[in-house]
């Protein structure tokens, strides 16, 4: 065998093997081809997808020269399950429980989106205890979801206990979703044209329980962390993104008010009766880590001004549409042994009626059929906007479901808030972001 | 003679006329409505299946008017009729359907016109109406669409565009020198349904691997279009196993 070089290409010559052309990599001068024109320290870092400061299977590529970090980019796709396609291929009900599993830390904040969504093809109004006790679960949710963000924030920067603490309360709010939804997690409890099952005896006195402890953790998280010179010092002044770089990569969320705009859409393009509650919308000016962890923070306890609203205003009366040919059939009951079927339920289809039965199967196995068109709902989730886009073709499958997903967009803001800055500077503006990997990737 | 796309059969049985009237199949193979039991009550087919082909007339209600009419001040009567073909309002939400080459003509005046102000790119995405605008995409009625959710935080208000293209000619100018926020959204678009985004700074896929074959969202993509192996075993694709289709 012999080899040939190719003239144009020095550095990797080729010869034809019964396998196939082998180059062979013959060497150079790679300080030649790899001139930096900025110095001795370029230095390429490729952290993650399995890294412990990337809140999941985030990939940054980080160009440092010394510790500066010259561009970051940011690769994603590590935790793409095609919920979207998924979900053309059950019926409405069931998308329920794909779309819970994008943003896990906000399972609630999916349903309600794209249950709002459907209802709004439908053109159903759900009845007002439906939509009191999902203001309920979604502010629930939000502050377990901001509990996680602040654990994994306090993790990431190196103070543990903020995580310990952090996860601890949201493991009270995780209690309490349990036992109205029967799930910690992915809940499919908001259903197209309301709930899949009122709130059980005795949630409502262990939610107002919770009310009580919850202001006084705000507070120890408070003097955990807010006062200390070194949470102070690894979070000013880090990860600066203003409200024009905001808008322009899409940002919104608790970021874009930490950077002092008070765009809220609870308060701009308020739905399921937001404009009837009393809550501020907290914002800080500082457009940094910092501010980004004081809204938060604040924002723990305006859910908690709505969630006690919400305890207040709770009045008797069904919690599904009444149309028979859109609420889900079968119900729920809890048993000693955790949630299960209804056995009275089962009795009344098994056993009495055929027509129950035949009710029963065609809406569970085919489910009900959604007029054609297409609609956009934006909510507001704790990270930002999440937007569903619907579109139906008049039959009992959903043609397409597209999430804007607000980690997914957020995401895009790294390399503006990390570029120019510490590498350890990156880990504090990436926990800031609190992306949340299933729903960026979905 | 009658292929298999071929469903003017079923259209007459709804009385729809042939090309206007888009259904798909429900489950277990069934054809037309399927309805043996009074769902069928909720069908409500709109001319063209899920994409509707009328276009609303004025006055359109809310800030509708307001925008369209700030729209036609800011590009000129004549951009305007070449670049929106048709209006839509629906379930209380404006849909412009605009022509590509017009595309970024109209974004620019949408952000930056005093009256518009749509500062915020909401959302980009694809739709594949594959057979929902009747048996086969032609060229007047393109199957895939990029839909664009535009928010203006100024005057609080939302608007939608949509640009449809054609499978073989899948290219739409991109919008990321006017929304930055658009540079994911159009990868993602391009991973999911091929849809070329000409001016975008590195157009590559996001979701999927580097490597991979095809755009899964397009709807001739099969569900779990990829057969699974474990030793030994070959799981066939989900959609070879039961009526997904």
């Amino acid at each position: 065998m012999t080899t040939t070089y190719n003239p144009s290409d020095p550095y990797a010559g080729s010869r034809e093997t019964t396998e196939g052309r082998v180059y062979t990599v013959t060497g150079g001068d790679w300080d030649l081809t790899f001139a930096d024109p900025h110095g001795e320290e370029r230095l390429v870092v490729n952290m993650g997808p399995q890294h412990p400061s990337t809140h999941g299977v985030l990939r940054l590529i980080l160009d440092l020269e010394g510790e500066t970090v010259t561009k970051a980019r940011v690769t994603i796709g590590y935790l793409h399950t095609g919920i979207e396609k998924n979900t053309e291929y059950r019926n409405w009900t069931q998308g329920t429980t794909f779309v819970t599993r994008m943003d896990y830390l906000a399972p609630l904040f999916n349903e309600a989106g794209y249950c709002m969504a459907v209802e709004k093809l439908l053109g159903v109004e759900i009845p007002q205890r439906a939509a009191t006790i999902r203001v309920l679960v979604m502010e629930l949710n939000r502050i377990a979801s901001h509990l996680v963000a602040l654990a994994t924030f306090g993790m990431e920067m190196g103070a543990l206990t903020g995580m310990t603490n952090g996860f601890r309360e949201r493991e009270m709010v995780l209690d309490l979703l349990e036992e109205i939804t029967g799930l910690r997690m992915n809940h499919a409890y908001i259903r197209p044209g309301g709930l899949a099952q009122d709130l059980p005896e005795g949630a409502v006195e262990h939610i107002r329980e919770f009310l009580k402890v919850m202001p006084k953790r705000v507070a120890d998280f408070h003097r955990l962390l807010t006062g200390q010179p070194i949470w102070q010092r690894r979070l000013k002044d880090v990860g600066y993104l203003d409200v024009t770089g905001c808008l322009a990569l899409g940002v919104t969320g608790p970021i874009l008010r930490a950077a002092g705009l008070p765009w809220d859409l609870r308060k701009v393009e308020p739905y399921l009766g937001y404009e009837t509650y009393d809550f501020e919308v907290p914002t800080a000016d500082t457009a940094d880590a910092w501010g980004r962890y004081l809204v938060r923070m604040a924002e723990v306890n305006e859910s908690l001004k709505l969630i006690e609203q919400a305890l207040d205003r709770l009045e008797p009366g069904p919690v599904m549409v009444e149309d028979r040919k859109i609420a889900w059939p079968a119900q729920l009951s809890l048993g000693p042994d955790g949630m299960g079927n209804s056995l009275d339920h089962v009795r009344h289809i098994m056993g009495q009626s055929m027509e129950a039965l035949i009710h029963h199967f065609k809406l569970v196995t085919e489910g009900f059929r959604v007029p054609a068109g297409q609609v956009y709902v934006p909510i507001e989730s704790p990270r930002g906007e999440l937007g569903y886009h619907v579109v139906s073709d008049g039959s009992t499958r959903p043609w397409r479901v597209h999430v804007r997903d607000p980690s997914f967009v957020n995401l895009q803001a790294t390399a503006a808030m990390s570029e120019g800055g510490m590498i350890a500077d990156v880990i504090a503006a990436v926990a800031s972001i609190d992306p949340v990997m299933g729903g960026v990737d979905r | 003679m009658t292929g298999p796309g071929d469903r003017s059969g079923e259209d007459a049985a709804l009385g729809v006329n042939a090309p206007s009237g888009g259904f798909r199949k429900g489950s277990f193979g069934v054809t037309g409505s399927g309805d043996t039991s009074g769902f069928g009550g909720l069908v409500r087919v709109e001319p063209g299946g899920a994409v509707a082909l009328h276009s609303t007339d004025r006055p359109y209600g809310g800030y509708f008017d307001e925008v369209t009419d700030a729209l036609i001040e800011a590009v000129g009567e004549a951009t305007y009729a070449a670049a929106v073909s048709r209006v839509l309002v629906d379930r209380g939400e404006i849909t412009y359907f605009v022509a590509r080459e017009h595309l970024l003509v109209l974004t620019q005046a949408l952000r930056d016109d005093d009256a518009l102000r749509f500062e915020l790119c909401s959302s980009v995405s694809g739709v594949d109406y594959l057979d929902s605008g009747g048996p086969v995409a032609t060229p007047d009625r393109p199957r895939l669409h990029v839909v664009y959710h535009l928010t203006s935080m100024t005057y609080r208000r939302r608007i939608r565009l949509e640009v449809a293209v054609t499978a073989e000619d899948a290219h739409v100018p991109s919008v990321v020198g006017i929304y930055p926020t658009a540079d994911w959204h159009e990868r993602e678009t391009w991973d999911m349904f091929g849809i070329v985004f000409d001016g975008h700074p590195a157009l590559t896929r996001i979701l999927m691997p580097d490597d991979w074959d095809g755009h899964p969202q397009r709807k001739d993509y099969p569900l779990g279009g990829v057969p699974v192996e474990y030793h030994d075993a070959t799981i066939p694709p989900p959609d070879t196993r039961r009526s997904y289709r």
